[in-house]
């Protein structure tokens, strides 16, 4: 029964592990679905949210609600970014879009680190989240953190499907992201649709952040670079710009990492992340288009 | 040589302005210049086509129509206003719906989902539900289909769905792009049976075709493009004598 017990908490570990990557890693493809940019600064809005958040926690404001000004506060963050750095560059070749992602990525870590100082910062939970439930005598353990987080990327990946599937707005960003001119010829304002989309996937990785703050106890202006890699990695795996293929790659990053510190020798596990880098050299390889390969055309 | 000549484009500047006058449109791909001064007019009710060979500026011309390309000069109106520097979306807002050469379908989405978009322009919910059920009564395989992505679809069925997503937008002026191309010959004859049935309902067109005799069944008056230029134009029926289109289309030797 025990080694029962440690799977389920490993699987545990790993879904709560893989819904942080599959929240970072939705907004990176939906971004670059739509304009084939790869968005570094995607990862800031992490740093965004959860320091909204964490400044309303500071000012009083209940935790609940803190989360959701974390939300609102990446969207604005993405809409920003996007009307300031990146609409001015659009339609330039894909190498200005990616140093631009760059040089976007620099400035606001660094504004981060002017307001807010590079110290990490203790990120306050209410009592009611600083809690877990332990079964079996303790061989299981359920952190309130890992709750909120599975529920919230349920909710929030539950709401996406919706979006993209029933709202004009979610099927327009999806028939652009397919065909920009046939977007622009069908009368759908591709402009509004970008801006959309932006919002959209800052708003996740603003989510992401307040969890991910949660989790690890510390809010820093950096904290978006490590998720976002892996969230890049995710991407890639699951099949860059497909919604589908970038929660499957969050998920099974997520477990792959969880397994390789759980079942590998304890020698092995402090290179979990050569492993992770060196498995998206051999897909970008063998198989760029990602596991579901969303397009035959090429997508990076 | 033959002379060959385009009909001058007058128009009485009594009567009401056409639904779509170009005016000496001048398209240019970086140095290449695709569209050198064309002129042409599409009168409420016509079916208009544009004939000649490839790169002969046919598709450029409707391109520019819809905003895609910007001209270098020239004016494009519709009911008197222009058009020309407006964004794509405000052109079909106007009214103009285009259809565009290669289908363009939306792969990934369903037959509902790509009609729903062709909608996107408008805001009259019951027009859009009256005008999807004709649609899918004017093209039964799309209601069939209807819950398929379109990615699954045949050719001709592509091509159809292409149509019906153009139409939801319930344009004063439909462009067409080579609707023949790609599809079965047994399908093509279907598809022009169509578009023969919503001129009689009065639908405008501006046709660019590559088949000479289905277009000119179909169509009132003709323009037959070459190097960017509009050499011949007329009634359809007077430009059946196939030695002339050919001349304007190839060049007099």
């Amino acid at each position: 029964m025990d080694y029962a017990d440690y799977l389920i908490q490993q699987g545990i570990n790993a879904i709560s592990l893989g819904s942080l990557y599959a929240l970072v890693a939705v907004g990176l493809s939906i971004v670059f679905g739509i304009l084939r940019l790869t968005n570094f600064a995607h990862g800031d809005m992490m740093m965004v949210g959860a320091f909204s958040t964490l400044l309303s926690s500071l000012a009083g404001v209940p935790f609940l609600w803190g989360i959701g000004i974390g939300v609102v506060a990446g969207a604005a963050g993405g809409m920003i970014m996007e009307r300031v750095a990146y609409r001015p560059v659009r339609g330039a070749p894909d190498v200005t879009l990616l140093l631009t992602s760059l040089a976007v990525t620099y400035i606001l870590e660094n504004l981060g680190i002017l307001v807010f100082g590079s110290s990490p910062k203790n990120f306050p939970l209410p009592d009611w989240l600083d809690t877990s439930w332990e079964f079996r005598d303790g061989a299981l353990t359920f952190t309130s953190i890992n709750v909120l987080t599975v529920a919230l990327t349920v909710v929030s990946l539950l709401f996406l499907g919706w979006f993209v599937t029933r709202t004009t707005t979610g099927l327009g960003m999806r028939a652009a992201a397919e065909d920009m001119g046939a977007a622009h010829l069908v009368g759908l304002n591709v402009n509004r649709l970008i801006v959309a989309a932006f919002a959209l996937a800052s708003a996740y990785a603003g989510l992401a952040g307040v969890l991910w703050a949660a989790q690890a106890g510390v809010v820093q202006p950096l904290m978006g670079f490590t998720p976002l890699l892996k969230a890049f990695v995710a991407a890639i795996i699951g099949g860059f710009g497909s919604i589908g293929g970038a929660l499957f790659g969050g998920y099974l990053l997520g477990t792959l990492e969880v397994a390789i510190v759980a079942f590998l020798p304890d020698e092995i596990s402090p290179y979990r992340d050569p492993i992770v880098f060196a498995l998206l050299i051999v897909f970008l390889l063998f198989r760029p288009g990602g596991i579901l390969q969303p397009n035959r055309e090429e997508k990076l | 040589m033959a002379t060959l000549e385009a009909a001058p484009e007058t128009h009485d500047a009594a009567a009401a302005p056409p639904l779509l006058a170009i005016t000496d449109l001048t398209v240019s791909y970086g140095p290449v210049r695709a569209l050198k001064g064309v002129s042409l007019h599409v009168e409420q009710g016509e079916v208009v086509a544009l004939l000649g060979a490839n790169g002969a500026g046919k598709s450029t011309t409707l391109r520019a129509i819809s905003g895609l390309v910007r001209p270098r000069a020239g004016d494009i109106r519709l009911r008197g206003s222009s058009i020309m520097r407006l964004p794509p979306a405000k052109i079909v807002r106007n009214g103009v719906a285009h259809c565009p050469e290669g289908r363009r379908v939306f792969a990934s989405l369903t037959v509902a989902e790509n009609l729903r978009l062709g909608a996107a322009s408008r805001e009259d919910a019951s027009g859009v539900d009256e005008d999807r059920e004709k649609l899918l009564s004017l093209f039964p395989i799309l209601r069939t289909r209807r819950n398929q992505t379109a990615g699954t679809l045949s050719g001709g069925e592509q091509q159809q769905l292409a149509l019906a997503r153009a139409l939801m937008a319930r344009p004063s002026l439909l462009l067409l792009d080579e609707p023949s191309l790609g599809v079965a010959p047994l399908l093509v004859r279907d598809i022009f049976r169509t578009l023969g049935q919503l001129k009689r309902q009065g639908v405008t067109m501006l046709l660019v075709e590559q088949n000479l005799s289905l277009a000119l069944d179909i169509a009132d008056r003709a323009y037959v493009l070459r190097t960017g230029e509009v050499r011949l134009s007329g009634v359809a029926e007077d430009l059946r004598d196939g030695e002339r289109v050919a001349e304007a289309y190839l060049g007099s030797r």
